[in-house]
């Protein structure tokens, strides 16, 4: 483990950003978080977490996938697509790392996203531990240790010291930059951290919220619970829960016609939409009962049953925070699964 | 803190229901947590008496929910209103949007209601909250001292702003009638118009930039009913899932606003709803004050069946070409 002094760390971010296009979470007018490209003066926030998740580096809200342009009887294809480079996200907190593996089992199973897997090769994430959790944080209830974020880095900060431990090749080859700025330190001030936060998760009010009675081999039991009509009378459809989530993955492809050709581009889609996977027949989920129960469905059983048990929740808490009626993937699994 | 207890509404509702005036009630349920109400179709009594709630938190408003939910339902539904939601029910009434029949109002006086993202701003690690005189008094999950947090500093903005107290629609009133305000609501739109072009072009081209398109604004606004909006109709030609290009961006606020134009009547759902903070009423809010300048003095849903001005001919109003001379002036 190595450490520096957290009044070095403007250097440090300095040093990274010679080698690598860095992000990291700023202050915005609003006193909310955003994920934004560091540069001389850029000050990293205290906040817990960003309202857009990180998902964003990997899988944009739109991007363009290639260009057609006819002319007489010949289609001309362009790939347009745009190389990345080497970039690194800062202050990634566990339940959002977490999310990425959610996200890889869909985009880099066969057929493999090379759009996706191209930012995910060239993305290096610096994971930050918590210590002061929100009321709404859950990351627990799915086996997310807060205390002890993977990524290629990890890091943890105190009042006045920065600790880097190394997880992966990329993250040694990250730290390496910054050798001059840290030094060796022992774990001390580490665990008393990891201690004392892992008193204040055990007391959150979510703590024992559970996946009982939710995951794979569940569907016919849970798809007719009789609850989803309650739960979802008020819903408004409006895909705030889905564009805030980290782990949310549904797309559209669509063609942009430019007067003299066509952009087919790929952007966020929602569950909650009428007009969701509409197709010559219409759409098969026709109330809004039915797309509420498709999301929360999704992430506790099908997405488990398809992917050895893990759920496409990580727990962070931005829906609970953002919803327009605050209704809620905590209140669905308290009233339809074990804990009431 | 509001005058009107939970009590008081609870016990009307389950009067109402049990005497058989209405068959549902659509009221304030119980969160989470101290804060996080979630609007909901209450069945019973016991139902009520379990979930029921108002307080600081209520800011939901019901009126357009009527839409759907009369259609659907059997017999009456009592719904709750505050004073600022009375004009959105007027006002889809106006637009025969739902069935008045169907619906027993109750308006409810109003303290004012509370912005979560002031308050969060304010406090981390919500526990609980109590609403005393002095404010809210909040505990946190970190065992920290509670702090009482004064009201006024964490309302929502159009709560700071409230245009009026007064209920225009009920068939029943709990609390005080309260007055019509002369409230400041303007004074931010003066200063957008006091702005140069360009200084306002970046300040919208910065707000909007923000936006994810979630729909949440549309999605909650009173004003925007329509069965198809243009866009999520694949077949309208503009549909946009994302804002792909900064016109686009614009193009959907743009577009919006134009269309709530002289029925918006700024009730605050959609600064409230995004949940990247863009100050969306501001820019139905220069919309209202232009109708107020050019036409008179206009407020959506003060009265059902008003003719909004942008929908009707007086021998008073604005030649097209005064248009030109108040560019002139701000240019
Ligand atoms: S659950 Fe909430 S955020 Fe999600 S679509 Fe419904 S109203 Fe919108
Ligand atoms: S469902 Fe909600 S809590 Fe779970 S990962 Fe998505 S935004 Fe976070
Ligand atoms: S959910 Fe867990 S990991 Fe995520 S911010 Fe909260 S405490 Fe940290
Ligand atoms: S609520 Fe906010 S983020 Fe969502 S579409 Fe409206 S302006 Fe955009």
């Amino acid at each position: 483990m190595r450490k520096c002094s957290l009044e070095k760390i403007n250097l440090v971010f300095a040093e990274i950003a010679k080698a690598y296009t860095l992000y990291l979470p700023t202050d915005q007018n609003d006193s909310s978080a955003k994920f934004t490209k560091w540069e001389e003066g850029s000050v990293w926030s205290n906040a817990l977490n960003t309202v857009r998740s990180p998902k964003d580096f990997f899988f944009p809200q739109a991007e363009d996938l290639m260009e057609f342009k006819v002319e007489g009887k010949n289609i001309d294809i362009t790939d347009i697509r745009q190389e990345s480079e080497d970039f690194v996200i800062f202050g990634v907190r566990a339940c959002d790392v977490k999310s990425f593996e959610i996200l890889d089992r869909v985009f880099l199973v066969d057929p493999v996203d090379s759009f996706y897997a191209s930012r995910r090769e060239h993305g290096i994430i610096v994971s930050l531990a918590c210590t002061k959790p929100s009321e709404t944080c859950f990351c627990t209830t799915f086996g997310i240790d807060c205390t002890e974020p993977a990524g290629d880095v990890s890091i943890w900060k105190t009042e006045t010291e920065l600790y880097w431990q190394a997880n992966t090749e990329k993250g040694e080859k990250l730290l390496s930059y910054v050798d001059s700025l840290t030094e060796d330190a022992n774990t001390k001030a580490v665990d008393e951290q990891k201690e004392k936060t892992s008193v204040v998760m055990k007391k959150l009010p979510l703590a024992n919220l559970t996946t009982d009675g939710f995951g794979a081999g569940k569907t016919m039991e849970l798809f007719n619970n009789e609850a989803w009509d309650e739960l979802s009378q008020t819903c408004l459809g409006c895909g705030t829960c889905t564009f805030v989530c980290p782990t949310c993955q549904c797309y559209d492809i669509k063609d942009f016609d430019t007067g003299n050709g066509v952009i087919r581009y790929r952007c966020w889609d929602s569950c909650m939409y009428s007009e969701f996977t509409k197709m010559a027949h219409g759409n098969n989920r026709l109330t809004q009962k039915e797309r509420f129960r498709q999301r929360f469905m999704h992430k506790l059983v099908y997405y488990p049953e398809n992917n050895d048990g893990l759920y496409s929740c990580v727990g962070c808490g931005r829906c609970l925070a953002k919803c327009p009626i605050s209704m809620n993937i905590a209140k669905v699994m308290k009233k339809i699964g074990g804990e009431k | 803190m509001q005058k009107i207890t939970r009590e008081q509404l609870l016990d009307r509702a389950v009067a109402l229901l049990s005497d058989g005036t209405v068959n549902s009630v659509l009221g304030w349920q119980k969160g989470e947590f101290d804060y996080d109400v979630t609007p909901h179709i209450f069945k019973s009594a016991d139902e009520l008496k379990e979930g029921f709630v108002w307080n600081d938190f209520c800011y939901a408003n019901f009126s357009k929910y009527l839409v759907l939910k009369t259609d659907r339902i059997e017999g009456k539904l009592l719904v709750f209103l505050k004073p600022c939601d009375t004009y959105s029910f007027n006002q889809l009434l106006t637009e025969h949007r739902f069935d008045r029949e169907k619906v027993y109002a109750i308006g409810v006086g109003c303290e004012g209601m509370v912005d979560v993202n002031k308050l969060k701003a304010a406090v981390d690690g919500i526990s609980s909250i109590e609403a005393t005189e002095e404010g809210l008094k909040v505990t946190t999950i970190y065992d920290d001292e509670p702090t009482v947090v004064a009201i006024e500093n964490v309302l929502l903005e159009r709560c700071v702003n409230c245009k009026s107290k007064k209920h225009v629609a009920y068939d029943e009133l709990m609390g005080e009638e309260g007055e019509i305000i002369d409230s400041a609501r303007f004074d931010e739109v003066a200063a957008l118009e006091a702005m140069t072009a360009d200084e306002r072009f970046a300040f919208w081209q910065n707000e909007l930039s923000k936006c994810i398109r979630c729909n949440a604004c549309r999605d909650a606004c009173p004003a925007c009913t329509c069965e198809n909006c243009v866009f999520n109709n694949p077949n309208s030609g503009v549909e946009t899932k994302a804002p792909v290009t900064s016109f686009e961006e614009q193009m959907f606020h743009i577009i919006r606003a134009y269309h709530v134009a002289g029925r918006c009547t700024d009730c605050g759902e959609c600064s409230r709803v995004c949940p990247q903070n863009i100050p969306l009423h501001l820019l139905n809010r220069k919309f209202i004050k232009d109708i107020n300048e050019c036409y008179g003095d206009y407020q959506a849903g003060e009265e059902v069946g008003m003719r909004a001005p942008l929908v009707d001919y007086t021998l008073e109003d604005l030649e097209p070409g005064e248009v030109l001379n108040r560019r002139g002036e701000d240019a």
